[in-house]
């Protein structure tokens, strides 16, 4: 019985659970919350566990499949189901859930049973846009998601708050309703709302032309790819530390996902006819975004604006159309999870000190703090693409893949291993290294228990896909064979 | 000369609801004001009988009676009782904030249960003098409405703009219909749709008649460019009075489009829809943009009805069963958040005070989460998020749209959508991000906290039977074609 149920099980425990962590009410009860909201991210990681275990990598197919009657009026199912690419980012989803419930322990002390039931509902959110199998239900989460995201912005974030998040809400919004066009008039063309219906629909190339911008009208905000990247650094800097962590691991990658999902195998030769599109945006991401990192002073900005540029390379990847590109993609997708989340996590510790994200308000703090020092050092490598972390992995598949369209675009991607360094290590030295910057930063205290717990978990992450990636690649390479076949057979 | 009685059973509830009217109006000069929650008690109690006798008298086939002046068919049977559900949670919202004010006298429910005999005989109308008999019913008891707080010069100032509008309104409706009368020779519904089509669709007469009807119906609904009464008439009428105008009537108006339009003249749709989509677009445009400057949430939300109105006639103008369907829909969810949101406004005046201005809900996430909370589902169902209820009805909407080949206007819809969502989003950013400055706790009857909770949890909790609903709406219009 719950077997075939896991996922409509992950999606729904978190949710229910956030619920029961709104009902310990108010701040008296702070306690009961955080520890409630412990134990349901925990069980809902550990429902996820199975999903891994009992994928079977041989086929492309979609497993853990669950389809009942929904809205018979447009044929719109309750479907769910996984491949390979879905369950990496479920499970990127119910790992960085728990991060995040442990970050907030101390850091937040106001409205805690609110906190934690807005990131509870919304981790069960975002597993059902990955699992969804209908349209109208992938919208359905999709949109949802959006109300807690702008709740933990307006209500817990810094002071420009309000600002970034109704930013953050209409221009995702406004990417978003583009797309529910373009599905309904795909139900139209197909019958119903089976997304897997729509990847063996024919359609015209003008119509996939216009159903590839309004798809692009949404991802792209997600993403974000220049040039409609603004909302992100906005909404990061203001958002509290958890916040930015499931923006940077997970929401960014949503738009990546939808590129997978819809675009390249709904409509494979819009995909291709606008490739030249997609990969001057990308490297405009990659190159121009990069730039624009280095000169930034305040610690969020800059990683903000370096997972601008890593998600570049991600939508490059995909637009090349080759199994390089594809993998390369998405495991840059899965690596920037964990490195941009433990940077964002990093840059919490220090702010929870010093309540300063400025780059110009530290200096020396590896005196203080050598333990989390060394824990940052591995993450900003990480970030600048070092070889046996997992940052290199994606990045090197890529630029593999785009010498093989062309060595310009290769070039141009490969630009990144500088400039990703500048930006990370230049960061790292004047945040951490030199004399002791001024009198606060001399009163700092190293990383505490609580704060090393969540800092190894991800550290093993890290290393562990940059050392061996075999396990994160293998349950990829049916769904990315099968996925780039798609995209490469001609609807006409 | 035979004189035949006409078969009564089918007006069955109509003849209750007025009866008890009448019999409330009579009782009530006799209560002391005490006993004044007599009156209120057995307009809720009209009300479920109403409930009981409609199901009573419901058959799967129309009939006809009264000389075929009146229909009972599954589209009259599915409106009425939508009416009756949501006169009830007026009735109950209104109830304490009527007795603060001193307003609290039997003729609110009177006037109120005379204006659902009006809707429910909109609702069965099958001739013309029969619909604009409901209609004028129904307008009379919401001038009086709102000119019910007489010591209240806005009220007073509303009632009347309403009232002299209203009747040109009514004046170009009737115009309109004389015209159809002229080239069809007849008022009754049926006899009419089968003339028209006979004729030639460009006849110019038809077309004349038919410019005065749809101007006639875009001012009842609220339509641009006929609305500006309701700006004002929302602002100006006492909030019991205004969560009345905005919600019931709103299922009527669906009826007078349906009967009118749909069964009257439907061989001339291609140019109602035409005429339909310019007031539709302008609709959304201005509701959504005007209602972004407002400060008075009263004004926001009359604004944000003209926009509703607007995406309810998408669905009227694709002109198709399904399209019907999803516009009916559409107005049976907005009834429900309109709902929920004046009474809302309501539960946070007090004696005194009126919580009109959008400062008012400033912080309410400090005084109480739970109503935050409910607010915060009906602005987003409002705007259309989802996983609300008003998202499945602007997705219908925008469906039908999409089915009739418009795609251009489904583009417009959700871009306005948008624009709407900004104001709507306002609203929940004062609740959660901005401190309280009123501290005063809020106090409501378990009735109406309860009643509440539940107008509100409706928008998400009806997520598994969404789809009955839809079914139950297509249903409802399908016996009338």
């Amino acid at each position: 019985m719950l077997a075939e149920h896991v996922l409509s099980l992950v999606i729904f425990l978190p949710i229910l659970g956030g619920v029961a962590v709104l009902a310990t009410g108010g701040d008296r009860n702070a306690d009961y919350a955080r520890q409630l909201s412990l134990v349901v991210a925990v069980l809902t990681f550990l429902a996820t566990l199975p999903l891994y275990t009992g994928f079977n990598t041989g086929t492309p197919a979609m497993q853990f499949v669950e389809d009942y009657a929904w809205i018979d009026a447009f044929q719109a199912r309750y479907r769910l189901g996984i491949d390979g690419i879905s369950l990496l980012l479920i499970l990127l989803t119910s790992f960085s859930t728990v991060l995040v419930v442990i970050s907030a322990w101390k850091s937040i002390d106001k409205k805690v049973a609110q906190y934690h039931a807005a990131f509870l509902v919304m981790e069960g959110l975002m597993i059902g846009v990955f699992s969804a199998l209908d349209g109208i239900l992938f919208y359905v989460f999709w949109e949802a998601m959006l109300v807690p995201m702008f709740l933990i912005i307006g209500l817990w974030g810094g002071q420009n708050r309000v600002y970034a998040t109704i930013k953050f809400f209409l221009y995702t919004f406004l990417g978003s309703v583009l797309m529910l066009v373009a599905m309904i008039y795909l139900y139209f063309k197909a019958g119903s709302f089976d997304i897997l219906a729509w990847h063996d629909l024919k359609l015209g190339l003008h119509a996939q032309i216009l159903i590839f911008l309004a798809f692009l009208a949404a991802f792209a905000v997600k993403v974000p790819m220049w040039p409609v990247h603004t909302w992100l650094p906005d909404a990061h800097v203001e958002a509290p530390t958890g916040g930015s962590v499931i923006l940077a691991a997970i929401m960014l990658k949503m738009g990546a996902y939808g590129f997978l999902r819809f675009s390249l195998p709904i409509v494979p030769d819009a995909s291709h006819h606008l490739a030249w599109l997609m990969i001057a945006l990308s490297l405009i991401a990659v190159v121009y975004i990069g730039l624009v990192a280095l000169v930034q002073e305040d610690m969020k900005k800059l990683i903000a604006y370096s997972s601008i540029a890593h998600m570049g390379f991600v939508t490059l990847g995909f637009f090349i159309f080759n199994t390089q590109g594809l993998e390369g993609g998405i495991a840059q997708m899965i690596s920037h999870g964990f490195v941009s989340g433990a940077l964002f996590l990093c840059v919490g510790v220090m702010y929870d000190r010093l309540h300063s994200r400025m780059i110009k308000d530290y200096g020396g703090v590896a005196n203080r703090m050598p333990v989390f020092a060394s824990f940052m050092m591995l993450f900003a490598m990480a970030n600048a693409g070092l070889p046996g972390t997992s940052g290199f992995v994606g990045e090197f598949l890529v630029i593999l893949g785009a010498f093989q369209v062309s060595v310009w675009y290769a070039f141009a991607a490969a630009t990144t291993l500088v400039f990703g360094a500048a930006y990370t290590l230049w960061m790292y030295k004047r945040v951490l290294f030199g004399e002791v910057g001024n009198a606060k930063v001399a009163e700092l205290t190293d990383a505490t228990p609580r704060e090393i717990v969540f800092l190894t978990l991800l550290a093993v992450a890290v290393l562990a896909m940059g050392l061996w990636p075999y396990p994160f690649l293998d349950v990829l390479h049916a769904s990315v064979n099968h996925l780039l076949q798609q995209a490469m057979t001609s609807k006409l | 000369m035979k004189f035949v009685i006409p078969e009564m059973m089918p007006a069955a509830p109509e003849i209750f609801v007025f009866s008890m009217a009448c019999a409330i109006l009579v009782l009530d000069l006799f209560l002391s004001d005490r006993r004044r929650a007599v009156s209120y008690w057995l307009a809720q109690a009209t009300l479920a009988g109403a409930v009981l006798l409609t199901l009573k008298v419901m058959t799967a086939a129309p009939v006809f009676t009264f000389n075929g002046m009146f229909v009972a068919d599954r589209l009259a049977d599915f409106l009425k009782l939508g009416t009756y559900g949501i006169t009830f949670f007026v009735f109950t919202y209104s109830r304490d904030y009527l007795r603060d004010r001193g307003m609290f006298r039997g003729e609110y429910f009177v006037l109120g249960l005379l204006g659902v005999v009006g809707m429910m005989i909109m609702a069965s109308a099958s001739h013309f003098l029969t619909l604009y008999l409901g209609l004028e019913l129904l307008s009379l008891s919401l001038y009086a409405m709102i000119a019910f707080q007489r010591d209240s010069a806005v009220a007073t100032e509303a009632a009347m703009k309403y009232f002299v509008l209203g009747a040109i309104a009514s004046g170009m409706l009737l115009y309109g219909m004389s015209m159809l009368y002229g080239v069809t020779g007849s008022l009754d519904i049926p006899t009419v749709s089968r003339a028209i089509g006979k004729m030639s669709a460009d006849n110019i007469i038809l077309i004349f008649g038919l410019v005065f009807v749809i101007s006639g119906l875009a001012f009842k609904m609220g339509a641009v460019p006929f609305h500006m009464w309701v700006p004002d008439v929302y602002h100006g009428a006492p909030t019991a009075v205004a969560l009345y105008i905005g919600t019931a009537p709103k299922l009527a108006g669906f009826a007078l489009f349906l009967r009118l339009l749909v069964g009257g003249l439907e061989p001339l749709a291609g140019s109602w829809q035409a005429m339909l989509i310019i007031i539709a677009l302008l609709s959304m445009a201005v509701g959504n943009i005007v209602a972004i400057a407002q400060d008075n949430i009263k004004r926001m939300l009359a604004y944000s009805s003209i926009s509703h109105m607007g995406f309810f006639l998408l669905g009227i103008l694709s002109a198709g069963a399904n399209g019907y369907g999803s516009s009916l829909f559409y107005i049976l969810v907005y009834a429900i958040m309109s709902a929920g949101s004046f009474g809302m406004i309501i539960l946070l005046s007090r004696a005194g005070f009126e919580a009109e201005r959008l400062e008012d809900f400033k912080g309410l996430n400090q005084r109480s989460p739970w109503h935050a909370f409910l607010m915060m589902l009906l602005m987003l169902s409002m705007a259309g998020v989802p996983p609300t209820a008003g998202f499945y009805a602007k997705l219908l909407v925008i469906q039908s749209v999409i089915q009739a080949d418009m795609i251009w206007l489904a583009v417009a819809a959700v871009l306005l959508a948008v624009i709407g969502a900004y104001y709507y989003l306002r609203v929940i950013k004062l609740m959660y991000f901005d401190d309280a400055t009123e501290r005063a706790p809020i106090r409501a009857g378990w009735d109406v906290q309860a009643l509440l909770g539940f107008n509100a949890l409706l928008l998400v909790g009806v997520l598994p039977w969404v789809g009955v609903i839809m079914e139950l709406c297509r249903q409802a219009i399908k016996t009338l074609s």
